[in-house]
């Protein structure tokens, strides 16, 4: 079995689960945010239900648009803080001390290996990072999760993906998953699981974290990494718990895709799909300008990414006409980076820093584009209309590429 | 399942093309109803009819796993997505939520916006009636098709 089928299988108390069964599996957490939470407490209460099956499996983030964009959102908030209350969920985060919510999970020790996780949220495949099987599902999922502490799955197929070599220098997570989205397409790894094998070592846990978040953005069910020394020094001083590294000598896939690390280049991703990709040396060329540099997200908002950052921008002014923005991801990378030096320098260097929040990624706020602008942004989707007015264009790249462009005003 | 008319789409139409994360601070789906399409055709939300169908190509609703795509597909009275394929999430939300999907490539392929087309999912059937055509497409797992006779998930 790969990796995911284990933790399928152990989930549903099998042995062996085969490609294509359908289970219902035990959900060890189910996240849920100000956007689809909402969605499922109203689906829950129509179902006729009262109780959730038990609020310590459950966790809610406020982090799409809060701090509250709007009245509007403000009610959505409102209606997640009431359900958690109400039902005693304690991993609530609200305003303070939220974080986007891929970033906050892992930090707090609450997504952990070998677990089953759900998320409405298609990036809660970032958890896989962990050596965890972890899936987006929708609000109805959520509910039923909520209701029964289960959820029903289609064992998925496995596209192994062989990693080869070290990472070079100003080369990351975010150029590996872009370079593999753009030879399978974004719906290469569809209904699939993208298990990550290989000399896996020169990807800190930063790294694994933005290659299985973008995973969704192949099409996949899930992405998965071992559990390695790397894994298991993350989660050491986070859990009581301990994790055994992952044996993967017994594992065959049916497809297979090897990325050589020693000869990656720094990757651009075009308007308007992840899988328009383009190395920085060729589109370069082009000297695209940019309006707007955004640094964050849940791909890419972690202290890893904003020291990248931050070894660009240090000692220099981001270009005249840019408008640059950067989120640490959670409360806890904020202070670090404040510690650090970093904020000071981004905020000397001319730019934006702000509280943790996706805002902008998604198009909510702290960022939206008009008509005909483009940025370059660390974030996960450059679909049209995803980050403003629909003639508004977005460059996908990695903390040290949005870096780059911000203090060259384009593309370079 | 009634005639109506046939609304295509190409491939890899994503769930912000659907109902764009700018309108999310609502959860109310017939508030979103005029937002549907809203970025990659700015005709649908006012031309589409209850009984109407959306036609597209491949990975429909690929993207976000926001339930608000076909919770207002659903809501804007379209009896029935048919598709190439489609994206793993809006699968299972559109499943979970009652909203028909039919995976039919042929289907996908001939249609032309306008074409009024029907749907037998009992018998797995795509009928279109402007270009007097039929094709089959294979029924639902045993699971999927208990959620389904259920109304959905929940």
């Amino acid at each position: 079995m790969t990796l995911t089928q284990r933790i399928l299988a152990a989930r549903c108390g099998k042995k062996h689960v085969d490609v294509g069964e359908m289970i219902m599996a035990d959900v060890d957490l189910a996240l849920g945010n100000d956007i689809t939470c909402p969605v499922a407490v109203k689906a829950f209460a129509a179902a006729g239900c009262e109780r959730v099956h038990d609020p310590d499996k459950i966790a809610v983030v406020l982090d799409h648009f809060a701090p509250n964009k709007d009245i509007e959102s403000a009610r959505q908030c409102a209606t997640c803080r009431n359900f958690a209350h109400e039902q005693g969920i304690k991993n609530f985060f609200d305003v303070g001390q939220m974080g986007i919510e891929h970033a906050l999970l892992p930090e707090k020790g609450l997504a952990l290996p070998e677990m089953l996780i759900i998320g409405a949220d298609s990036h809660t495949c970032t958890y896989g990072a962990l050596g965890c099987f972890s899936t987006g599902v929708g609000s109805t999922d959520l509910a039923y999760t909520f209701k029964t502490g289960k959820l029903w799955f289609r064992v998925p197929q496995a596209i192994g993906v062989t990693l080869r070599g070290k990472l070079k220098e100003n080369v990351c997570g975010k150029d590996v998953i872009l370079d593999i989205i753009g030879r399978i397409g974004v719906a290469g790894a569809r209904y699939a699981s993208l298990e990550f094998h290989g000399d896996i070592s020169s990807l800190g846990m930063d790294d694994r974290f933005t290659v299985c978040n973008m995973a969704i953005e192949a099409g996949a069910k899930n992405g998965i990494f071992p559990v390695d020394e790397v894994t298991l020094e993350y989660v050491k001083d986070k859990t009581d718990k301990r994790f055994a590294k992952t044996v993967t000598a017994d594992i065959r896939y049916d497809s297979e895709i090897i990325v050589d690390l020693d000869s990656l280049r720094p990757t651009v991703a075009r308007p308007h799909l992840p899988e328009n990709t383009v190395t920085l040396d060729e589109i370069s060329k082009e000297k695209i300008k940019i309006d707007q540099a955004v640094i964050g997200s849940c791909t890419n908002g972690r202290l890893s990414d904003l020291k990248a950052a931050y070894e660009v921008i240090k000692g220099n002014k981001v270009a005249k006409g840019v408008r640059v923005i950067i989120i640490p991801a959670t409360q806890d990378i904020y202070l670090q980076a404040l510690k650090l030096g970093y904020i000071e320098e981004f905020i000397r260097a001319g730019a934006a820093v702000s509280t943790p929040t996706c805002g902008p990624c998604l198009g909510g706020y702290m960022g939206v584009l008009a008509d005909g602008e483009t940025v370059i942004a660390t974030t996960n989707r450059n679909f049209i209309g995803r980050m403003g007015a629909k003639t508004s264009k977005i460059y996908l790249a990695s903390p040290y590429t949005a870096a780059r462009a911000a203090l060259l005003g384009y593309i370079g | 399942m009634k005639q109506g008319k046939a609304f295509t789409y190409g491939d890899n139409i994503d769930t912000d093309a659907i109902v764009a994360a700018r309108y999310l601070n609502v959860s109310d789906f017939d508030a979103l109803k005029s937002r549907c399409m809203e970025d990659i055709d700015d005709k649908f939300a006012s031309e589409v009819n209850i009984g109407d169908y959306i036609v597209a190509g491949e990975n429909f609703g690929c993207g976000s796993s926001r339930e608000h795509a076909p919770a207002v597909i659903k809501a804007c009275g379209v009896a029935a997505v048919i598709a190439k394929s489609f994206a793993r999430i809006f699968f299972r939300n559109a499943i979970n939520i009652g909203l028909p999907i039919v995976e039919c490539a042929p289907a996908a392929e001939e249609t032309e916006r306008g074409d009024v087309i029907s749907v037998d999912l009992e018998n797995g059937i795509v009928n279109n009636l402007t270009k007097n055509k039929a094709y089959a497409f294979p029924p639902y797992p045993n699971e999927i098709k208990a959620i389904i006779d259920r109304g959905g998930l929940l």
